[in-house]
């Protein structure tokens, strides 16, 4: 579960695909530079002894020396992220990074929403679970793409698994991707995916206090979905008091309550998506805004 | 748990870096990392020392720059520190924050051989 390449120790399938790529590690660049110092390597670094920890000029005492770097940690990521959403912007693709805790409803909520906007939009889904193809398998009942990772002992999507599951989908054009994120509150709001946004899942069978028990993922998340409200009248689950939680961490963060067992609310969800996908469309070179 | 898979972001760009620049091994590791990252720092020093095992940087320290959280405040016009997102302006106690330092996650600077 590398940031690098999602294929971590060997753990991560994506369906399809014999993901065996070796990272060629065979450091084999020549260290036969036996001169002291004062010359410049390539691009970037001179040899400077007075750059060791005490800053002091005594050659041989000392041979360790300061690299300033700079780095970000996710830079990697952040790459393959940058490229995924090249590949989302080029073909005019709207992609939706759904996250939530385990047993939210994600997966009902996604097949419900695939067979009410099957007729109107082109649509394919990237399924990420520790390990079994089931969430793939309900999805592709309903007939269209979807592609399973598996992150094996991983507990979140990178943007590497990403770029390779869309290798296996090829998408249509003004499409829309749903990309179910590993049931996790808290590593996969670190990771760009390349996403246009990401849409958190809370059911009322949680606690209401979970925006604030969870901060990263509700500040990341640009709409909040507050799911299986048909259950209400049995629980005490204070509707205000979570969307208030939620707007604390995220002022920005929109909230829309849904059912997606009796479809309650669901309405105002695929007219979220249409919005965004039209105004994500604009200026689009070949696709044409649909009113 | 994706402390471990940051510690292996890290070890990567060692490694990248140890051919760029010329260097066989890594002693110190200096990290900037924001209070308002989702980085347990326990969990990434623990996760630094398993990964960095058998590798360039085994055995090496681990040095952590806190960065606070700050943020801009909408309402009071003027930046505030909050130690966490759901935080408060002291202020005003309005919640209308833009953070704008502590998201941190960064590799400073590197003490190598």
């Amino acid at each position: 579960m590398c940031t690098v390449c999602g294929c971590g120790e060997g753990e991560t399938k994506i369906e399809g695909q014999a993901h065996t790529h070796e990272h060629a590690h065979d450091h084999e660049h020549p260290h036969d530079h036996s001169h002291a110092h004062g010359h410049t390597h390539n691009n970037v670094f001179t040899h400077h002894y007075g750059l060791g920890p005490a800053h002091a000029h005594a050659p041989g005492l000392s041979q360790s020396r300061m690299v300033q770097i700079e780095q970000d940690i996710l830079g990697k990521n952040n790459e393959y992220a940058n490229t995924n959403r090249k590949y989302f912007s080029d073909r005019g693709v709207l992609a939706l990074n759904l996250v939530s805790s385990p047993g939210s409803g994600k997966t009902t909520l996604l097949t419900r929403s695939i067979q009410d906007l099957n007729s109107t939009l082109a649509m394919s889904v990237i399924e990420g679970d520790q390990q079994t193809s089931n969430d793939a398998d309900r999805i592709r009942a309903t007939g269209i793409k979807a592609i399973q990772v598996n992150t094996g002992k991983g507990c979140h999507l990178d943007a590497h698994m990403v770029g390779h599951a869309l290798q296996g989908l090829q998408m249509e054009e003004g499409a829309v991707l749903f990309i179910e994120n590993v049931g996790n509150l808290v590593c996969p709001a670190a990771f760009d995916l390349g996403e246009a946004h990401k849409v958190a899942i809370l059911s009322v069978t949680e606690g209401e206090d979970k925006p604030i028990k969870y901060p990263d993922m509700f500040h990341a998340a640009d709409l909040m979905l507050l799911n299986k409200v048909d259950l209400l009248p049995y629980l005490n689950f204070d509707v205000e008091a979570c969307i208030a939680y939620a707007k604390q961490v995220n002022p920005r963060i929109k909230v829309l309550q849904v059912s997606a067992t009796t479809g309650a609310g669901m309405q105002a969800w695929y007219q979220w998506i249409m919005a965004t996908r039209q105004a994500g469309l604009a200026g689009h070179p070949s696709l044409q805004v649909q009113v | 748990m994706h402390e471990m898979s940051l510690c292996e972001g890290i070890l990567r760009v060692l490694e990248e870096q140890a051919q760029a620049q010329q260097f066989k091994r890594v002693k110190t590791v200096w990290l900037e990392i924001g209070s308002l990252s989702s980085v347990e720092v326990e969990a990434l020093r623990f996760g630094f020392d398993v990964v960095m095992k058998d590798s360039l940087a085994e055995g090496a320290r681990l040095e952590i720059i806190d960065v606070p959280g700050q943020a801009w405040c909408m309402q009071c016009m003027k930046p505030v520190t909050i130690r966490q997102r759901y935080d408060a302006c002291d202020d005003c106690g309005g919640h209308q924050l833009q953070v704008t330092a502590g998201e941190e996650m960064k590799i400073k600077e590197l003490e190598v051989d």
